[in-house]
């Protein structure tokens, strides 16, 4: 029986040369943990050799607020209203992953009409996040107006958000059991407008940021990520989706209702920065496309939450699960372990950002022009506070 | 590098001419969706101060603060939600969980102050410009934290019923009472409510952690009725249960009486491990109900030796005499009583204080008296006729039936009253298998009696007949039966704001004859055993004591309670006062004891 250490040794790992700082060749810079970028606080130890990077070594913690620990020690409900602060542009996956979680442990299934809203709320909430993701991609090449269309854009789809939530970032909407409350009188026209002028949006985008030859110059052939390094990397989502791997839990292991949506998985050939970029940009129209789906598909009326114990001091009998689904950016998952008390005895939060912020962004970043680093982080869409929990 | 892509991007400049997207906060208001979770509203007057808002609250950011002006209200803690706004994150739980549903958000969302101990405050008490505003954040309709309906009871049913004096109510399954002790919100409005003050949150947890054992000994701490009152308690804990302002309380009742079934008699001694080191003192109890021998296992427990004086053959007072077998089986009340006589309480049976013993002979003898022997005379309806033979007394009956002899009412009765006793009787007659029609002055929503016996007794066939004032009894023409002449009544609304009177309709008058007439309209006390000068010292009015904080009386040594010392006049309230007499007399007793420990509170 052989015991496994670390990684495999067969892999391809580059091992680092050590480098003679002595020598005066090479200067050794920061980037971050204050970077006014939506790289985060995380930072990046660069070692440079004119403006090249010879070596990059990642640094996390400055986010660390403990969440996994704090979830040990607040009842199943109280931690409802946690878990969305995860991943501060995406909380909703976190919210739903924790319901699917519980759900799972307990025995309960949410109403079909919840499930229907709980898609609906994590497509909205895929096409807010690009929206966000789109604007930081084209600011990190020095693209200006781009940000400011799409992020100014995405506070209609917030609006969206407040009016059926109650909030517009935190939304604490998707709780055990089920969602808090139907859809608003007149919510579904709303949203086909905002829907209608995303897709004019989008081609706005296309043209002014994809179509253009110092993005293209600037991102083709950056960070390439090859198909081999997908599996040792533990690479997901549209990253690994770059470079043909067709991996996407919607389709792979449906949850919710995507088993009963129309859409094919988006695929590129070569994962570099524009491919990843405009796979990026097709998932959102892809995104859309769900929206209006949803509000065809969805039961007009019944329960929208299952029938719950006391949320008080709801118990939950010992056991173990994982729950995941396709977020942004990948798989995001939550391991939970429940002993039979009103708390929680461990939760794991797999969030993407791990893998690709910190062993990938390593790897990428060897060998790229100082300039670039900025957009390769982004390109990988990574957000730091998922990988300190 | 392809001239499209060259171009491609100065197609900015087309949206020069495109209107901004910019909202001119704070220019503009922009006011919050309709359900947006803003800042917080509390219809005070509605709220109860249950304070699930504070327990569910992860932050703290709740705190509950007593606002005089809700101090006192019945079912109301005289508490509130203060909120912290340094310490909110808005996620609205405490709206959802709100028990009392006074709870929600306005979708007002900026709030400028110079002083930040503005921030926290009282909502609905402390003046805010959103406590009126319409929008915000409610708790949907359909969306629940606890479940709203109890878990439904087993009864028997009202056909099988009436044939048998077998018990109507089943009683919980395991699952089923953990999944009712879940319902729980554990506030303790209950715990106020409840004349002995039971510790009902900490005996429903105990049952939710299968503590069962636990559950029991909490139980005894207030309370040495619990398999009795697990079943005829009048439970005003549930009137006033949270959870039941926008659902069905929980089935306190019902609980207390789970936990009792799963013991059998000869695990008190062990569970409850009641130990006991005499003190050399001794004390006389008159009456055996459920004030008497409250009385006798507290006193006991202190190290008394209790003589309780019974006139009846076995104790229980009405708790045997008065409540049928089919709510409350003779095992079950001889289950609680057993267990007071296994501490060394001494009952004497058949012993009537003022014919086999003297009053004042106890008084000599013992160190304490405590009186309780509650309401035991029927009360006289006062109309002409009523001496005839075949009325009876509701209580005679129920105390006939109670002791296996058959009490002779015939196949059609009518049964005079809207209490406990009336319902009672009227239920006992159906199953000697007559046809009974209650006669009641007034509305049944106005009946003394519980709402469930009112349903019990109409399930199983009783007709109710509202409004109906008895004027006479006549002879019928049979010597076996008797007829009643009585008179429809209009509710006639009382100018001083009381509850409206019934008003007898000359006009509509009938007479109907029956087999026989039962007459419940209330009970009084014996105190013959008393002498007339003793009557006047003790102050008793219309038969009943005023008794002072602990129970005592103007005379030394002379303790009372009971249905007689309270206006209440149930069994809890017994239980409650026999409590407080043990205390009242341990205190009179060892007085630098306490004086001692008083002024160390102090």
């Amino acid at each position: 029986m052989s015991t496994t250490t670390g990684h495999s040794a067969d892999l391809d790992f580059p091992q680092p040369e050590p480098i003679d700082m002595a020598s005066g060749k090479y200067v050794k810079i920061w980037q971050g943990p204050q970077h006014p970028g939506i790289t985060g606080n995380m930072s990046l130890e660069l070692v440079l050799d004119g403006d090249t990077i010879i070596d990059c070594k990642t640094h996390v913690g400055y986010l660390h607020r403990g969440f996994e620990k704090l979830m040990e020690h607040r009842t199943f409900i109280q931690n409802f209203t946690v878990v969305c602060r995860i991943a501060v542009p995406e909380p909703a996956f976190n919210e739903y992953l924790y319901a699917a979680a519980l759900e799972n442990l307990s025995g309960i299934e949410a109403p079909e009409r919840a499930q229907w809203i709980r898609t609906l709320n994590l497509e909205m909430m895929r096409l807010a996040s690009f929206m966000m993701w789109i604007g930081g991609m084209s600011a990190a090449f020095g693209l200006y107006t781009v940000p400011n269309w799409t992020t100014a854009y995405r506070d209609y789809v917030l609006d969206l958000f407040e009016e059926m939530t109650g909030g517009r970032i935190y939304h604490m909407y998707m709780v055990p059991g089920g969602v808090r409350a139907g859809l608003p009188a007149g919510f579904a026209k709303r949203i086909r407008e905002v829907m209608d002028g995303a897709d004019k949006l989008l081609d706005q985008v296309e043209r002014v940021m994809f179509n253009n030859t110092v993005f293209k110059a600037r991102t083709k052939g950056l960070g390439i990520i090859t198909p081999d390094m997908i599996d040792p990397y533990g690479i997901v989502g549209p990253n690994a989706r770059g470079c043909e791997i067709t991996r996407d839990l919607r389709k792979d292991e449906p949850y919710l209702v995507y088993d009963q949506l129309d859409f094919d998985v988006v695929s590129g050939s070569d994962s570099d920065a524009y491919e990843r970029s405009y796979l990026r940009l097709q998932e959102t129209r892809q995104s859309i496309d769900l929206i209006r789906q949803c509000l065809d598909g969805m039961p007009g009326d019944g329960p929208f939450q299952a029938d719950m114990p006391n949320m008080l001091h709801w118990q939950i009998p010992p056991g173990q699960t994982y729950v995941k689904a396709e977020c942004t950016r990948g798989e995001y998952g939550y391991f939970m372990v429940t002993d039979g008390s009103e708390f929680v005895r461990r939760v794991h939060v797999r969030g993407p950002s791990y893998t690709h912020a910190i062993a990938v962004m390593e790897r990428l970043a060897v060998g790229t022009n100082i300039a670039d680093i900025a957009g390769l982080m982004v390109s990988l869409h990574t957000y730091p506070p998922e990988i300190e929990r | 590098m392809n001239l499209k892509d060259l171009l491609s991007p100065f197609f900015v400049w087309q949206r020069a001419f495109e209107k901004p997207y910019t909202t001119m906060r704070p220019i503009q208001d922009r006011p919050g969706a309709a359900a947006y979770r803003g800042f917080h509203i509390n219809i005070a007057e509605t709220c109860i101060g249950c304070g699930s808002c504070h327990t569910i609250c992860q932050n703290e950011a709740i705190d509950m603060v007593a606002v005089a002006e809700f101090a006192g209200r019945p079912g109301d803690s005289g508490l509130r939600p203060r909120f912290d706004y340094g310490r909110c994150c808005w996620c609205a739980l405490c709206v959802d969980i709100c028990t009392a549903s006074s709870l929600r958000m306005s979708n007002e969302y900026t709030w400028l102050t110079r002083d930040p101990t503005d921030y926290h405050f009282t909502a609905g008490v402390d003046e805010t410009s959103w406590q009126e505003n319409e929008l915000g954040y409610r708790r949907a309709e359909g969306y629940r934290l606890f479940p709203e309906k109890r878990i439904e009871m087993e009864m028997l049913p009202a056909a099988e019923s009436v044939n048998s004096f077998e018990e109507v109510v089943k009683g919980y399954s395991e699952e089923q009472a953990k999944k009712e002790a879940d319902r729980c919100v554990e506030c303790g409005i209950c715990v106020a409510t409840c004349p002995a003050h039971m510790d009902v949150p900490d005996y429903i947890h105990s049952i939710r952690d299968g503590d069962y054992e636990k559950g029991l000994q909490l139980m005894y701490r207030t309370n040495p009725f619990p398999a009795t009152c697990g079943r005829i308690c009048t439970r005003r804990c549930e009137t006033v249960c949270p959870v039941g302002i926008d659902g069905e309380p929980v089935a306190i009742r019902w609980l207390k009486r789970f936990i009792v079934d799963q013991f059998e008699a000869k695990d008190y001694k062990r569970i409850l491990a009641d130990t006991i080191t005499e003190n050399g003192k001794k004390i006389a109890v008159i009456g055996a109900g459920p004030g008497g021998m409250s009385a006798a296992y507290y006193l006991r427990k202190k190290g008394y030796a209790v003589t309780v004086f019974e006139s009846q053959e076995s104790a229980g007072g009405m708790l045997r005499y008065g409540v049928p077998s089919y709510r409350l089986p003779d095992d079950d009340l001889d289950k609680d009583i057993d267990y007071i006589v296994s501490l060394g309480v001494e009952v004497k049976y058949n012993t009537v204080i003022g014919k086999d013993i003297k009053f004042e002979q106890l008084l000599e003898n013992y160190d304490a008296v405590f009186m309780s022997t509650g309401l035991s005379v029927p009360s006289s309806m006062r109309i002409h006729g009523e001496d005839h033979a075949r009325v009876l007394s509701g209580l005679q009956v129920l105390a006939d039936v109670a002791n296996g002899r058959d009490p002779g009412i015939g196949k059609k009765v009518a049964v005079i009253g809207g209490g406990n006793v009336a319902m009672d009787a009227a239920r006992v007659s159906r199953r000697y298998g007559a046809e009974v029609t209650i006669l009641y002055r007034r509305r049944i929503s106005e009946m003394p009696a519980d709402e469930e016996e009112i349903h019990e007794s109409q399930e199983e066939g009783c007709s109710i007949v509202q409004q109906a004032i008895p004027v006479e009894i006549v002879k019928a023409e049979s010597e076996q039966q008797v007829a009643i002449r009585w008179g429809e009544a209009e509710m006639v609304d009382d100018p001083k704001g009381g509850r409206p009177r019934p008003v007898l309709q000359e006009d509509r008058m009938h007479t109907d004859t029956y087999d026989c007439i039962i007459s419940a309209i209330g009970q009084g006390s014996n105190l013959d055993y008393i002498s007339k000068e003793m009557h006047e010292q003790l102050a008793i009015e219309w038969g009943k004591f005023t008794p002072g904080e602990y129970q005592h009386t103007t005379l030394e040594k002379i303790f009372v309670g009971g249905d007689f010392a309270n206006r209440t006049a149930d069994a809890i309230s017994a239980i409650e006062d026999g409590h407080h007499a043990a205390r009242g007399i341990d205190r009179y007793l060892n007085p630098a004891v306490y004086i001692e420990t008083e002024q160390q509170v102090d």
